[in-house]
C-alpha cells in the first residue's frame, strides 16, 4: 500500500491560527431533519444514474464550502446539508436536468400548496399550484 | 411568492409552513421524479438503508475479524473495498477504500480537508465534527492537540500519520486490539470497537468499559 497519500503536518503548516475546538457528537443519528437525509439520498441516486462522478461531486461540494465559508458562514459542520444542497442544485442544473428557473418555479408551487394545506396533513403538490 | 389576498395572513396562520429550505429540496426531488432521475423508493430505501443498517457497527465487524483472523486482516490491509464487500458491505460510490493499521509506534488519523469524504459503506454518516472548518484544518496542523481535545494522549514516541481522504480513496483505520481480550469472539470484541477508533479520534474501549 502506498504511503504517499499520508501528509505531512509540517509541510501542511498554512493556517496555523487559533483555531476554535472542535465540537464532538454523541454516536448517533447523523441527519438531524429529514431535508437533509433526502439531499443526502438524491446525490447518491443521480451518481448511481451517472449524472455526475464522486470527483466532479467533491470539487463542487468543496467549493461550495469555500464560498459560504467567504460569505461568513461559521462552518462548523452544522450547515453541512445545506452545502450539500447548493452542491445538488449547481449540478443538475449544469448538467443539464433542470434549469434554475424551473427551481424556482416548483418551490413557488411547494411554497403555494403549503399555504393552502391545513396545519398537520401532508402537502402534496398540485397542478393548481402552479402558475399563478 | 405573491399574495394579494386581503385574507392571507389570517388564511396562512392555519396553513402549513415550510422552510426555504424544505421548499428548495422538495422542488428539486419532484423535478428529478418527473423527469425520471429518481424514483422515491429508491430514496426512502437508501435513507432507511444509512438509518438503520449502514453504519459504524459494519466497520466493526471488519475490524473485530481482523483481531481474530490473521488471513483476514492481511487480506483487508491488502485491499479494504474487497475484505470489507466479502462481509457484505458493498460500496454504493465504487470508491477505493484503504485500511491503515495501528501501532504501538503509528497512530493513523483520517480526515477530509476539502469536504468530507468518508467511508460511508463501513461508517455510516460523519458525525457533525468531521465535517466542521476546525477538525478539517486542525488535524493537519496539530493532529495531537486535536487528539488531546477528543481525550485521546499517546506515547510521545508514538508517531501520528493523517490521511487525506478523496472522493475516490477513503481511509479506516485499524485500530490496536485492546489488552486483556484473549479467547474474545467476534462479536464480543466488535463492541469494542467505537466509529471514532476507526477514525482515529478514540482509541477501542478497554475490556471493562463495555457496555
Amino acid at each position: 500500500m502506498s504511503r504517499r497519500d499520508a501528509i505531512d503536518p509540517a509541510a501542511a503548516r498554512r493556517a496555523a491560527d487559533a483555531v476554535p475546538s472542535i465540537p464532538c457528537d454523541a454516536e448517533g443519528p447523523v441527519f438531524r431533519e429529514p431535508w437533509e437525509a433526502q439531499a443526502f439520498a438524491m446525490a447518491l441516486a443521480l451518481h448511481e444514474r451517472g449524472l455526475f462522478t464522486w470527483p466532479e461531486w467533491a470539487a463542487t461540494l468543496s467549493d461550495e464550502i469555500k464560498r459560504a465559508q467567504a460569505a461568513g458562514d461559521p462552518d462548523t459542520g452544522e450547515t453541512y446539508y445545506r452545502h450539500w444542497l447548493n452542491t445538488l442544485e449547481r449540478l443538475v442544473t449544469e448538467k443539464g436536468a433542470t434549469d434554475a428557473k424551473t427551481l424556482s418555479r416548483y418551490r413557488d408551487a411547494w411554497d403555494h400548496a403549503a399555504d393552502r394545506t391545513p396545519h398537520g396533513e401532508p402537502i402534496e403538490l398540485t397542478p393548481e399550484d402552479f402558475g399563478r | 411568492m405573491a399574495n394579494h389576498d386581503p385574507h392571507h395572513h389570517h388564511d396562512h396562520e392555519h396553513g402549513s409552513e415550510l422552510s426555504e429550505t424544505q421548499l428548495r429540496v422538495r422542488a428539486l426531488e419532484t423535478i428529478l421524479t418527473e423527469k425520471g432521475y429518481v424514483d422515491p423508493k429508491a430514496l426512502d430505501a437508501i435513507i432507511e438503508a444509512y438509518e438503520t443498517r449502514i453504519g459504524p457497527h459494519n466497520g466493526a465487524k471488519a475490524v473485530a475479524k481482523a483481531w481474530i483472523d490473521p488471513e483476514y486482516k492481511k487480506a483487508l490491509l491488502a485491499d479494504a473495498t474487497k475484505a470489507v464487500g466479502s462481509l457484505g458491505f458493498a460500496s454504493r460510490v465504487g470508491d477505493h477504500l484503504v485500511a491503515v493499521e495501528n501501532t504501538p509506534k503509528l497512530h493513523n488519523m483520517i480526515v477530509c480537508t476539502l469536504c468530507s469524504c468518508y467511508p460511508w459503506e463501513v461508517l455510516g454518516l460523519p458525525p457533525t465534527w468531521y465535517k466542521s472548518a476546525p477538525y478539517r484544518s486542525r488535524t493537519v496542523i496539530d493532529p495531537r492537540g486535536v487528539l488531546k481535545d477528543f481525550g485521546v494522549t499517546l506515547p510521545s514516541d508514538t508517531d501520528i500519520r493523517v490521511w487525506d481522504s478523496t472522493a475516490e480513496t477513503r481511509f479506516i483505520v485499524l485500530p490496536m486490539r485492546p489488552a486483556g481480550t484473549e479467547g474474545w469472539s467476534e462479536d464480543q470484541l466488535a463492541e469494542l470497537v467505537t466509529r471514532d477508533s476507526m477514525i482515529g479520534t478514540g482509541l477501542p474501549k478497554a475490556p471493562g468499559a463495555a457496555s
